[in-house]
């Protein structure tokens, strides 16, 4: 019995909070006050976090390879800065519902139709879908502003009691990582539960999950759905923070950014975003700017790297030197 | 414009779109590799192609033929270094590598020549116009269309009466079957590969005229060139020279009479396609 | 549900099933009563993998009947059969490679309990699904491997985890496909173990090249050749038939 009840022990203890997952919101409140002038740069990375964390649902656990991620956040964006700008409807927390319904509505039905295949084909679809709805959003100038997209943009108060900081970015910020604090408990319930285990399943041997009588792609088709959902409240939170969107929002730069992101953090791992995101986005703040080329050829020298020798990421890399250094310490 | 000045702009532009993409299909149908990285030798070839022109005043033909070579032999070099390494990967690793790799190639061309695009002067013998009897058209482009067709037709010869081309028939119908029947898939791969890229290059150099050549072209152009393979089916030729074709006439037509975002349409009819024949028009089910 | 109780656990009718010219299945009719212990030998090549597939529902039969306690389940999906009842192993180890065996198990029981969609409640805390699927590690003697990912574990105790999964689905009619493939024959005593202690009101249904397994497992036997069934019978009765012992037999020896 020992064994048997230790790992159904470990089974159970596995989705409890460790000591250590309040660190990212420590650090991220640590930011806050020391950083004050850097407030605009952190929300970004604040909200390619949540981006990247809902990837993560589809690609690192459910083993969904897309290139058309983007479609969701562009979603999500131009859901709210439509709203805002046509309907007067400015209010922050009642955009986001509309972005993440929307975005999520668009995650359905191509879903439920894309999901069918598989492979290279199914990566065909994803970037068909994405750059049809960015030439949708080019054509239809009177509501999206076309390649121009909608500038200026202002947003109610936040519960009606704090205004954005145009200067500074303090309410931003804080109200970006309350949202991705929110986003992320449902992420993380999600994946802890049989739900979650399912998909892990599916990306692990969808052959077995079929035999095992899962429903899966319906399994797989709501994953998309919720994963598209929190893109498009990361999409809305972008032109909230920024008062603006372009179809930069929609591009395949976006989509295959975050994909990079994920996977320099590693996918599959909960915390992979937002260990992607920061180093990422941190680099690049500092680099890109003064050296872009040499920027790009980091990025494209660890990009080969990653896909020949660390296909976990950063975080992988952390656990392989863990695991190495735990066995030497046995030794 | 009429109608047939436009379809034979339409045609051309499909030339070049064949001619760059067909290699892509043939290698993507051989192993299943995801290789985004093929703009990257196009856009390459394309350089080569140019410069050895401006700074060495090479001849047309023959800068074509060193952008062929040049290319092939770095193909080479890469095949062996790396896709090889990634041929059982998951598909997720091939679309990082070869992304990793176009980001390579982009910087390392703005890096050393400058993030201008540059521009390819024609012989003599291709500017101008040409009186086709009921029609005045641009030379060049009729040249295009010609060399298409040449190629295709050369391919085709290539791929069903050469052993070379039985084999690689073989392997892309089924892979596994081939390899225990003693075809070696692995050099069979390294020589399409190889020709693929070659074939790219002189794609990037004829066709810098109608899409142009500056370091963003491999990513500018990557969704296009993956529609015309996965319309016209993963490893058949003559279903992408088909594809490239449709496309290249279509996406001229949609430009000219709705000139903000027509394309739409050929993204909406690929993934209605690819919905109802995942193998692509002219591809074999399950092939 | 009208289940007669005289009705065969599975039964096939006529069941054909070609890719082309290729004809896999001929007229297959085949009884697997209540309870069985039925081995299904043959040839490489004989069809018996397919025959398999088609019974669970990867393949749709190009005609013929599938009855499962007497119900017609042809145009199901395999999701569907599942939950019917019909579970299978695979000749390749088809499992979550990543997870612990628990997890694997409970992946499985999850889904038989109709739970795996559930979003809410972690599966770690489900109490139901983790205590059936440490009862059925505990069967297999697998207890001391339970927390142990797949990958970690010798090929061997991996077909025990096979068949764990597929006892997690609950089955009235289990299907085992070269259970004891690729094991050396030093380890081939735990599963043989295994598969003789399985409950007796599943219907199994077996198919093996090691002849030892099948004399000593099967109450009956049926010998598949080139997609139709060539002989069945008792294993005297198979082990005397002069034909089966030159078609098959003969070249296995």
């Amino acid at each position: 019995m020992g064994a048997s009840f230790t790992a159904a022990e470990q089974f159970a203890r596995r989705h409890r909070f460790q000591w250590w997952e309040t660190l990212p919101w420590i650090a991220a409140l640590a930011a806050f006050f020391a950083f004050p002038n850097y407030l605009a740069f952190a929300t970004q990375v604040l909200i390619t976090i949540l981006f990247a964390l809902s990837l993560d649902l589809v690609l690192g656990y459910a083993g969904i390879v897309t290139l058309g991620h983007a479609a969701f956040f562009g979603a999500g964006a131009y859901t709210v800065g439509m709203l805002a700008s046509h309907f007067g409807w400015n209010e922050p927390l009642s955009g986001l519902l509309a972005a993440a319904l929307v975005a999520g509505l668009v995650g359905l039905v191509s879903g439920l139709v894309l999901l069918r295949t598989t492979g290279l084909t199914l990566l065909m679809l994803t970037l068909c879908t994405m750059t049809l709805l960015e030439q949708a959003a080019n054509m239809g100038a009177s509501w999206t502003g076309g390649f121009d997209g909608i500038p200026g943009l202002n947003f109610g108060k936040i519960l009606g009691l704090f205004s954005f900081d145009v200067l500074y970015f303090r309410s931003q910020y804080l109200y970006v990582l309350t949202v991705l604090l929110g986003c992320f408990l449902v992420v993380r319930m999600l994946i802890y539960s049989s739900f979650g285990q399912s998909l892990t399943g599916v990306r692990e041997n969808l052959l077995r999950m079929h035999a095992v009588g899962a429903p899966v792609r319906a399994r797989l088709v709501i994953a998309y759905a919720i994963s598209a959902a929190l893109a498009g409240v990361a999409g809305g939170l972008f032109t909230q923070a920024t008062g603006f969107v372009n179809l930069a929002v929609l591009g395949l730069d976006r989509a295959a950014g975050v994909l990079i992101v994920l996977i320099l953090g590693g996918y599959g791992r909960l915390y992979g975003a937002f260990v992607g995101a920061t180093a990422y986005m941190v680099l690049e703040h500092f680099l890109a700017k003064a050296y872009p080329t040499a920027w790009q050829i980091g990025i494209g020298v660890t990009l080969v790297a990653v896909a020949l020798y660390a296909r976990n990421g950063i975080l992988g890399l952390a656990e392989t030197l863990r695991a190495r250094h735990r066995k030497q310490s046995v030794s | 414009m009429d109608l047939i000045t436009i379809l034979l702009g339409g045609l051309a532009s499909g030339m070049v779109l064949f001619i760059v993409s067909v290699g892509l299909s043939v290698t993507m149908g051989l192993m299943g590799f995801v290789n985004l990285a093929h703009g990257g030798f196009a856009m390459l070839g394309g350089y080569v192609i140019a410069l050895s022109m401006n700074h060495w005043g090479l001849p047309f033909g023959w800068a074509l033929l060193l952008g062929f070579v040049a290319i092939a032999a770095l193909s080479i070099v890469l095949e062996r270094l790396f896709y090889s390494r990634l041929y059982r990967a998951t598909e997720l690793d091939q679309v990082l590598f070869t992304i990793g790799l176009v980001f390579v190639m982009t910087a390392s061309v703005t890096l050393g020549i400058g993030p201008t695009s540059q521009s390819i002067v024609l012989p003599d013998w291709l500017k101008g116009q040409t009186d086709l009897g009921f029609i005045q058209y641009r030379t060049y482009s009729l040249a295009l269309i010609v060399t298409g067709t040449l190629l295709v037709f050369l391919l085709w010869l290539g791929f069903e009466r050469t052993r070379f081309g039985a084999r690689i028939r073989a392997a892309v119908d089924n892979r596994r079957m081939a390899s225990s029947l003693g075809v070696d898939v692995g050099r069979l791969f390294t020589v399409t590969f190889a020709i693929g890229s070659g074939l790219a290059a002189v794609g990037g150099g004829l066709g810098a005229e109608i899409l142009g050549l500056d370091p963003n072209y491999p990513l500018r152009y990557l969704v296009y060139f993956l529609i015309v393979v996965s319309v016209g089916g993963l490893g058949r030729v003559t279903g992408v020279f088909f594809a490239a074709l449709l496309i290249g006439v279509l996406d001229f037509v949609l430009k000219i009479y709705f000139p903000k975002g027509g394309t739409i349409f050929i993204y909406a009819l690929t993934l209605i396609l690819l919905l109802a024949r995942p193998q692509g028009l002219f591809g074999k089910k399950g092939g | 549900m009208s289940t007669s109780a005289a009705a065969p656990a599975l039964e096939t009718r006529g069941l054909c099933k070609s890719f082309g010219a290729l004809e896999v299945a001929r007229e297959v009719d085949f009884r697997l009563a209540q309870g069985a212990r039925h081995a299904l030998i043959g040839p490489n090549g004989a069809g018996k993998t397919t025959f398999i597939n088609l019974l669970t529902g990867v393949l749709m039969p190009s005609r013929g009947d599938i009855l499962l306690q007497g119900e017609d389940v042809t145009s199901l999906a395999q999701a569907k059969r599942v939950k019917r009842g019909i579970a299978r192993t695979f000749q390749i180890n088809q499992l979550f490679r990543g997870l612990t065996v628990l997890e694997n198990v409970c992946i499985a029981v999850a889904e038989r309990m109709e739970v795996g969609g559930s979003m809410l409640r972690s599966a770690g805390l489900r109490a139901d699904v983790i205590g059936e699927a440490s009862r059925l590690i505990e069967m297999l003697k697998l207890n001391e491997d339970a927390g142990r990912r797949i990958v970690e574990l010798p090929y061997g105790r991996q077909r025990l985890v096979e068949i764990a999964i597929a006892l997690g689905l609950n089955p009235r009619v289990l299907l085992l496909d070269e259970p004891a493939a690729g094991i050396p024959s030093a380890e081939s005593h735990i599963l043989l173990d295994a598969i003789a202690t399985l409950p007796k009101d599943i219907a199994v249904l077996i198919i093996e090249h090691d002849m030892d397994l099948v004399f000593r497992f099967a109450e009956r036997i049926t010998v598949l050749v080139s997609g139709a069934i060539f002989a069945e019978g008792t294993p005297t009765e198979i082990a005397a038939n002069g034909e089966v012992r030159s078609v098959y037999l003969g070249n296995a020896a």
